[in-house]
C-alpha cells in the first residue's frame, strides 16, 4: 500500500539535502498552503456541483449539464462569471467592514481545514486539542455573519445577520456536547487519537443508543451552525430576499458562497471522524479476515466517502424540509435538543466509566 | 444606525417588501412595521401594474373585451372568460347549447385545478421547501397541454366566446383527460407526504393567520380563503351557472380559519373537481359547441352582473350597456382585492415568517388585484 507519508519524506528529504533547515521549513509550508487552498477551491466546485444535481435528481429535472461533459465544469463556468462581474459596495455601508466580512469567512473556513485527517498520513497539523481547535474556530463564522449583516446598511441583512447570530450561539451548544460525547468515550482531544479509538469498530455502533442520540443531534445541530435549510433563516429568500449576503456581488459574494459550502464540508468531515472512524475502514471487534479485507480499501476512500455521506444527508434534508420559523428554531434548541444532549452526555460518561460501550 | 435605515418614533423599522421581492409573487409592494420579528402593521400599496383595463374594455366590442379578462387573473383565465361571457349571454339572452356548457365547465375545472397545483408549489416555496414546486408543475404541464390541444394556448386560453366555445373539442381531449386523472391521483399521496404531513409545515401553518368567520365577511374574503373561516360563499352552490345545479359535488368547509385551514381547503378542492370532471368527461352530450350568435352583438339598455367562482374566489363583471356596440361602463370585482385587505388583520402581532406564509395562503394575483 502506498502512503502520503512516503512521498511528504521523499519532499522532506530532498529538500533539506538541498536547503538549509529554515528554507526548508518555509518551502514546506508553502506547499501546505498551496495545497489547502486547491483543495478548497477543488471541494467549493465539486460541492457546488453536487448540490446541484443532487437538486435535480430529487426535482425531477436534468441540472446543469451543458457546460463540459455531463455539466462538471459548470461551477467552473459560473466561478469565472463571478470573478469578472463588479464587485458593488453600496452608499451608506461601513466600507471596510463590508469588505472584510467575506475574507473572514473564508479565512475561517480555511483554518478549520488544517486538523482535519484526509487519510491515514495525511493531516496538516496534528494538533493535540484538534476537537478544541475545531469548535472554537467554527464559532467565527458568526462573527463574518454578524459583520456583513451590520456593515451592508441594509434592513434586510441586519435581520438576517441577527437571526444567524442567536441561531448559532444556541446550535453550538449542543454540536459541542454532542463532540464532547465521543471526546469522553475516546478519552482524547486528539482526532488522530480518536480515529485511532474506532480501530475494532465504529463509535456510532460500539456506544449503543446514546451515541446514536448524539450522533442525530450533531447532524441537526451542524445544519443549523452551517445556516442550512431548514434552518437557513439568515438567508431564508422568500422573507429576507438573500439574508445577511444581499448585497453583496461578484466575488466577494462568491467567497461566501464558498465559505458556506466548504464549512458543510468540514462538519461532515468531523461528524465521519467523531462516529464513523473518520479514514479508519469499517472494522468489526477481533474478525481479523473481514478487517484485512477491508484495509485493502485506501484510508482516503473511507474518508470522503463517510464526508460525502454525511453531505448528502445535509443535501436531502435542504430539498425536502420547509424552513422553521425564528421562535420555533430557537424552541427546538433550548427545549428539546439541549437539555437531551446534557442528559445524553451523562449517560455517555456513565457508560464510559463503566465501560458498557464495546 | 437606527436612524439611518428608516424607523418610527417609537423604535419599529419600517421595511418596505416589495414591490421586486421573492415572496410577493409579482409586483405587490408591502410597507411594513415591525418591532424586532414581530409585525406591528400591514400596508399593501397597489398599481405597479395597473393596466386599465376596466377602461380598455370601454372600448372594444362584446367579443373582443372577453380576451383582455385573461390578463387579469392569469391562472385563472378560462373562469374569467367564463363570467363575461355568461354576462354577455345574460344581456342579449342567448340560449348555450349543453355540449358547450359541459366543455365550459370541463375547462373551468381544469383551470381550477392547474391554479391550485401552482398554488400550492409557491406555498411551499414561501415556506422555504423548494421540491414541492416542481412536482406541482409536473402535474400542471399535463393540464397545460390539454388546453394547448384544445384552445391552442396554455395560458390565457380566451376560449369562451358569447354562446359557447369558440371550437369543438380535440379528438383527443377526453382521452388525455383521463390520463391526467389517473395520474393525478397517483401523485396526490405524494403531496401529502411531503407537505401536508410535515411537522415543520404544520407548525409553521397552524394557529397562525386566524380570520375569524366575522371577520372575513367583513373584509369581503371569498372563496378558499373564507372558506377556511367556515363560511358558506361557494357561488357554484349558491348561484349555481350553467350545469353545477346537476353535478354531485361538495363544497369544502374547514372551520378553524387560520392559514392551515385555508390550505387543507385548497388541497381538498382539488379533489373535488376531480370529482367533477370524472362525471362529466364520458358524459359530454352531442350537438353544437356554439349557439347562433348575429355578428354584431348589441347588448340593450341596461345593467347585467354575472359572477362566477374562479380559484381565488367570487368573480363578478358588471356590465351597464347604453345599447351600442361596447359597453359604457365595465367593473370587475376581482377576488384577490378583497382578500389582500384581511392581510393587515391577520398579519397583526406574528412573525416576519409568517407573513409569508399568510400571503402564500391568500393566493393573490397581482394582476388581478390591480387590473
Amino acid at each position: 500500500m502506498w502512503s502520503f507519508s512516503k512521498i511528504s519524506k521523499l519532499i522532506d528529504s530532498w529538500l533539506s539535502v538541498n536547503f538549509s533547515s529554515t528554507w526548508t521549513m518555509v518551502i514546506e509550508m508553502v506547499i501546505a498552503g498551496i495545497a489547502v487552498i486547491t483543495l478548497f477551491a477543488l471541494l467549493g466546485l465539486v460541492l457546488v456541483l453536487m448540490e446541484r444535481r443532487v437538486a435535480a435528481w430529487i426535482q425531477i429535472r436534468l441540472g446543469p449539464n451543458r457546460v463540459g461533459p455531463g455539466g462538471m465544469l459548470q461551477s467552473l463556468a459560473d466561478t469565472l462569471k463571478l470573478l469578472v462581474k463588479e464587485g458593488m459596495t453600496p452608499d451608506g455601508a461601513d466600507k471596510f467592514l463590508f469588505n472584510l466580512a467575506p475574507f473572514i469567512a473564508m479565512i475561517v473556513a480555511m483554518l478549520l481545514m488544517a486538523p482535519i485527517a484526509f487519510a491515514s498520513d495525511f493531516q496538516l497539523w496534528d494538533l493535540n486539542i484538534g476537537v478544541l481547535y475545531v469548535t472554537a474556530i467554527s464559532s467565527l463564522m458568526v462573527i463574518s455573519i454578524l459583520m456583513a449583516g451590520w456593515a451592508s446598511n441594509n434592513k434586510y441583512s441586519l435581520m438576517g445577520a441577527m437571526r444567524s447570530g442567536a441561531q448559532i450561539v444556541s446550535y453550538e451548544l449542543s454540536a459541542g456536547l454532542s463532540i464532547m460525547s465521543i471526546v469522553v468515550l475516546s478519552g482524547s482531544l486528539n482526532l488522530n487519537e480518536i480515529i485511532q479509538s474506532q480501530a475494532d469498530g465504529w463509535w456510532l455502533f460500539k456506544g449503543h443508543i446514546p451515541v446514536v442520540i448524539a450522533f442525530i443531534i450533531f447532524i441537526i445541530a451542524v445544519t443549523a451552525e452551517t445556516n442550512r435549510a431548514p434552518f437557513d433563516l439568515a438567508e431564508a429568500e422568500s422573507e429576507l430576499t438573500a439574508g445577511f449576503h444581499t448585497e453583496y456581488s461578484g466575488m466577494k459574494f462568491a467567497l461566501f458562497f464558498l465559505a458556506e459550502y466548504i464549512n458543510v464540508f468540514i462538519v461532515c468531515a468531523i461528524g465521519a471522524t467523531l462516529f464513523l472512524g473518520g479514514w479508519m475502514p469499517f472494522h468489526i471487534g477481533h474478525w481479523q479476515a473481514f478487517n484485512h479485507v477491508m484495509d485493502f480499501i485506501p484510508s482516503s476512500i473511507w474518508f470522503f466517502g463517510k464526508t460525502f455521506f454525511l453531505i448528502f444527508l445535509i443535501m436531502w434534508f435542504r430539498w425536502t424540509f420547509p424552513r422553521l420559523r425564528i421562535d420555533q428554531l430557537l424552541d427546538l434548541e433550548w427545549k428539546y435538543l439541549l437539555p437531551i444532549s446534557m442528559f445524553n452526555i451523562l449517560l455517555i460518561t456513565l457508560m464510559a466509566i463503566l465501560g458498557w460501550h464495546f | 444606525m437606527v436612524e439611518e435605515i428608516g424607523s418610527t418614533a417609537d423604535g419599529n423599522i419600517i421595511l418596505n417588501v416589495g414591490p421586486q421581492h421573492p415572496a410577493t409573487h409579482g409586483v405587490l409592494h408591502l410597507v411594513i412595521t415591525i418591532n424586532g420579528e414581530t409585525i406591528q402593521k400591514v400596508e399593501p400599496h397597489l398599481g405597479y401594474i395597473h393596466r386599465s383595463i376596466e377602461k380598455m374594455c370601454e372600448s372594444l366590442t362584446y367579443r373582443q373585451f372577453i380576451y383582455v379578462t385573461s390578463r387579469m387573473d392569469y391562472l385563472s383565465s378560462h373562469i374569467n372568460n367564463h363570467a363575461c361571457a355568461l354576462c354577455v349571454e345574460k344581456g342579449l339572452q342567448i340560449e348555450v347549447p349543453l355540449r358547450a356548457q359541459v366543455i365550459r365547465v370541463l375547462m373551468d375545472e381544469l383551470t381550477r385545478i392547474a391554479s391550485h397545483e401552482l398554488w400550492w408549489g409557491a406555498m411551499a416555496m414561501d415556506l422555504g421547501a423548494f421540491t414541492p414546486f416542481f412536482h406541482a408543475f409536473r402535474e400542471r404541464e399535463a393540464i397545460n397541454d390539454i388546453m394547448e390541444e384544445t384552445c391552442g394556448a396554455r395560458l390565457t386560453m380566451n376560449y369562451m366566446v358569447p354562446g359557447g366555445v369558440m371550437q369543438d373539442i380535440h379528438p383527443n381531449f377526453q382521452k388525455r383527460v383521463k390520463e391526467f386523472i389517473a395520474l393525478f391521483k397517483s401523485k396526490v399521496s405524494e403531496y401529502n407526504e411531503l407537505v401536508t404531513g410535515n411537522i415543520i409545515f404544520q407548525n409553521r401553518m397552524k394557529g397562525v393567520g386566524n380570520l375569524s368567520a366575522a371577520d372575513a365577511i367583513s373584509f369581503g374574503c371569498t372563496g378558499p380563503t373564507a372558506r377556511g373561516s367556515g363560511v358558506s360563499c361557494d357561488i357554484r352552490k349558491l348561484y349555481p351557472y350553467e350545469i353545477y345545479d346537476t353535478i354531485n359535488f361538495e363544497e369544502i368547509l374547514e372551520t378553524e380559519g387560520d392559514s392551515f385551514a385555508r390550505y387543507m381547503v385548497r388541497v381538498r378542492e382539488m379533489s373535488q373537481s376531480i370529482s367533477i370532471i370524472e362525471q362529466l368527461i364520458d358524459n359530454i352530450p352531442e350537438g353544437d359547441f356554439q349557439a347562433k350568435t348575429k355578428a354584431v352583438l348589441k347588448l340593450p339598455k341596461g345593467e347585467f352582473y354575472q359572477r362566477v367562482e374562479t380559484a381565488r374566489g367570487d368573480f363578478g363583471v358588471y356590465i351597464v350597456s347604453e345599447g351600442g356596440t361596447t359597453p359604457y361602463r365595465i367593473k370587475f370585482r376581482s377576488p384577490g382585492f378583497s382578500n389582500l385587505s384581511a392581510l393587515d388583520h391577520m398579519a397583526r402581532g406574528s412573525k416576519l415568517g409568517d407573513l409569508v406564509a399568510m400571503m402564500g395562503t391568500l393566493d393573490l394575483v397581482i394582476p388581478d388585484i390591480d387590473r
